[in-house]
């Protein structure tokens, strides 16, 4: 073959030589059915190759730390929640350990049980939505709503506790809210079997779909240095091989007291690897709460903490591994009864910085399985 | 006025299995007039089996994703497609300021066109044939493919990036997938030596084609799937990429004419099928007709079941397994066919 058919049949002489092609900007969002929230993507096309991305975010800005600032301690705890909604349980957690840091509250061993198992649940949840708005960005509508329904369980049995299924302000500083109610942890445990029939499920239907695979396998691979060199941190960080978690390296709360394996894949960190490892985290969540809740001890559930607390003037930090990464608040106190000032660390923030790195040459399709892969929530990354 | 009565009585009573008077025979001019009640039975036939469809794809997907589906208007929701339509009649049809008009209304309207022609070819009983054509299968695989351009139209003519994108996509997914699906139609065509619909049918009295075909079957259930824009190839509006595709910018009855056109074509394409493969309007006891919608429901069914199965394929490779596996695949089938035919003519009548 001659250097001048070579050429011709050269994918890249073709687009160049042969057609006169034309880019243009397509504003991905806010109001697009797989951006999760009113995140906007302003990607410039290339037929439906991108040519580069940038991200635009701040449409769900509510100046909720400003907001901390004019309530007390206590008030504020239910803001918290409002960050990332898909996981509102976790949400308190890092914030009450803050506090305790901060005013040196001794939290009651019945409490740590009961904020382990109900933020593994949340985690599970969480992560249920995760799984099932990525199987609907490719258009798989079952198992979204397989999905659902396996939360709906989860969902029940927060609302038992709490009195609310999505927002749930159980964890607070001392300890826990309340009391759980009768016959509940049987109750839960019978949920854990559902919840793993239910995985097992969309093993089945999704996990070796061969168009699944197509779909997701080498999409979009995160190396581990980019991993970190983003500041990836949670499920995405794992995904892409560095073996980071901190229920395992620096264990908070009782979480040394359980035996279950941190979740990590050794690949490409592709689009699957981090699906994969949803997984794999839903199914060691189940196992912590199964031990926790054959373990629980009775006793309090909240530390004598008064009402109006007023924390010596300082700051307390704390980090805790919510579902979608690392989440730390920063509460500094002047001595009053409200905070001076809060400050929360989003995982998803840091996530979605990566996008406009890695989106030139792919096409909106693989863009759109990152998209759902990295898994974020605007709640959090708007605040 | 008689005469027309006469001949509308004697259409009907096509369907209780009683053989048509010799009315057409006699006045020349009856066969416009044949024609014209034709195509209002064929348009009813559309617009009831739109409503059904509907009604059973949200139940059925409801069904599969553990959920109820609609079940609040009427027994069982049956008259939730009632509650759409006037939903949709009562709202306002907003033309974007920036489309090109002419092409923006004409498309739905042409979709429409289509899918009623459609209905118009299909034999649905021995005697029942609105319109009867010698080369009725090439007709509708022409007739079927000028959707793209109505699509095309829609896509084009909102002026939107979305619908243009979409657009774009449904025309190379549905001319290349005609091709795969012309091929499997040509070894049942081989095999009962005629182009006619009616004709397909009669040749499959004794032996379905789906026993001598598989292979084509098989090619052909892909390929309309593909041709009706169906998961696992909704590329033409997937809705988690191009929000709704080419119908992003319709809204009110030119965005219901859409939706109905697609689940009419559902329809025709499963009744295609039910007349190449599946023996048609043939069956024992029951009349033919009945046999014949039987069939397509159970076809489309299927369909249903693929659809609420599968996600979405990627665009690549969705052109890969259309040009470099199906093609080639109903190539060979095709070879095989001839061959096989050459071989049974040579064993049972002893010429080549």
């Amino acid at each position: 073959m001659s250097d001048l058919k070579k050429e011709a049949f050269d994918s890249d002489a073709l687009e160049s030589d042969l057609f006169e092609t034309q880019e243009f900007v397509l504003n991905l969002g806010p109001q697009h059915p797989s951006t999760h929230g009113v995140y906007r993507a302003r990607l410039v096309l290339n037929g439906e190759t991108i040519v580069s991305a940038e991200n635009k975010i701040g449409y769900l800005h509510r100046g909720i730390e400003k907001i901390a600032e004019g309530l007390t301690y206590a008030q504020f705890a239910p803001y918290t929640t409002r960050f990332d909604y898909c996981s509102g349980a976790l949400q308190p957690w890092a914030y009450a350990l803050a506090l305790e840091t901060l005013g040196g509250i001794e939290v009651p061993e019945r409490a740590e049980y009961l904020r382990v198992i109900v933020g593994e649940l949340q985690r599970v949840a969480s992560h249920l939505i995760m799984i099932a708005s990525f199987a609907l960005d490719f258009g798989a509508w079952t198992p979204w709503a397989y999905a659902f329904n396996a939360r709906e369980g989860i969902n029940n049995l927060l609302e038992e506790i709490s009195g609310s299924r999505m927002l749930v302000n159980y964890i607070v500083y001392g300890g826990v809210n309340a009391e759980v109610p009768e016959g509940w942890v049987e109750r839960a445990k019978a949920e854990l079997d559902k919840i793993l029939y239910r995985l097992d499920d969309f093993d089945k239907v999704l996990s070796g779909n061969e168009i699944f695979l197509g779909r997701t396998k080498g999409i979009v691979p995160v190396s581990a240095e980019e991993a970190i060199e983003w500041g990836f941190t949670g499920a995405n960080l794992r995904a892409s091989g560095v073996a980071f978690d901190l229920r395992k390296t620096s264990p908070y709360s009782v979480y040394d007291r359980f035996a279950f394996d941190m979740a990590v894949i050794k690949g490409e960190g592709d689009c699957f690897d981090r699906y994969w490892l949803r997984m794999m985290e839903m199914r060691e969540s189940v196992k912590i709460v199964r031990q926790a809740l054959e373990k629980l001890p009775a006793g309090e559930c909240r530390a004598k903490v008064s009402k109006v607390w007023r924390p010596a003037a300082g700051e307390g930090y704390a980090l805790v591994e919510a579902a979608r990464g690392v989440q730390g608040y920063q509460v500094v106190s002047d001595g009053s009864t409200k905070p001076f000032r809060v400050h929360m660390r989003s995982p998803s923030f840091c996530h979605i910085g990566i996008i406009p790195a890695k989106a030139p040459g792919i096409t909106i399709q693989d863009f759109i399985s990152f998209m759902a892969s990295l898994d974020f929530v605007l709640g959090e990354i708007d605040r | 006025m008689v005469d027309f009565l006469t001949a509308l009585f004697n259409f009907w009573q096509g369907f209780w299995g009683v053989p048509k008077t010799s009315l057409a025979e006699a006045l020349p001019w009856m066969d416009i007039l044949w024609a014209f009640v034709y195509l209002i039975g064929a348009f009813v036939l559309w617009a009831v089996n739109v409503i059904i469809l509907i009604w059973l794809e949200r139940r059925v997907a409801g069904f599969f994703s553990e959920r109820v589906g609609p079940n609040r208007v009427g027994p069982l929701g049956l008259l939730q497609p009632i509650n759409d339509a006037i939903k949709i009649l009562s709202k306002e049809s907003v033309i974007p300021q920036a489309a090109d008009k002419f092409i923006y209304m004409a498309a739905p309207l042409l979709i429409m066109t289509i899918s009623v022609t459609m209905y118009g070819l299909l034999p649905y009983g021995p005697g029942i044939r609105p319109i009867s054509l010698n080369v009725g299968i090439l007709f509708f695989l022409a007739v079927s493919s000028t959707t793209t351009i109505a699509v095309l139209m829609a896509g084009w003519g909102s002026n939107n990036k979305y619908s243009l994108l979409g657009g774009m996509r449904t025309v190379a997914q549905i001319i290349s997938y005609e091709i795969p699906m012309a091929l499997s139609i040509i070894g049942i065509v081989m095999l009962s030596g005629s182009l006619d619909l009616g004709a397909i049918t009669d040749a499959q009295k004794n032996l379905w084609n789906i026993v001598l075909q598989p292979i084509a079957f098989v090619i052909f259930v892909i390929s309309a799937q593909a041709e009706l824009t169906r998961s696992p190839f909704d590329m033409t509006e997937a809705e988690q990429e191009f929000v709704a595709g080419y119908h992003t910018e319709y809204m009110g009855m030119r965005f219901a004419l859409f939706f109905m056109a697609e689940y009419a074509n559902l329809f025709a394409m499963a009744a295609l099928g039910v007349i190449l493969f599946l023996g048609g309007s043939n069956g024992p006891f029951l009349p033919g007709w009945i046999w014949f919608i039987l069939k397509t429901y159970a076809f489309i069914m299927f369909l249903l079941w693929i659809r609420w199965t599968l996600l979405r394929i990627r665009v690549n490779r969705m052109m890969m397994l259309n040009w470099k596996v199906l093609i080639p695949i109903s190539l060979v089938n095709l070879l095989l066919t001839g061959v096989g035919i050459k071989l049974w003519q040579y064993f049972t009548e002893g010429r080549v």
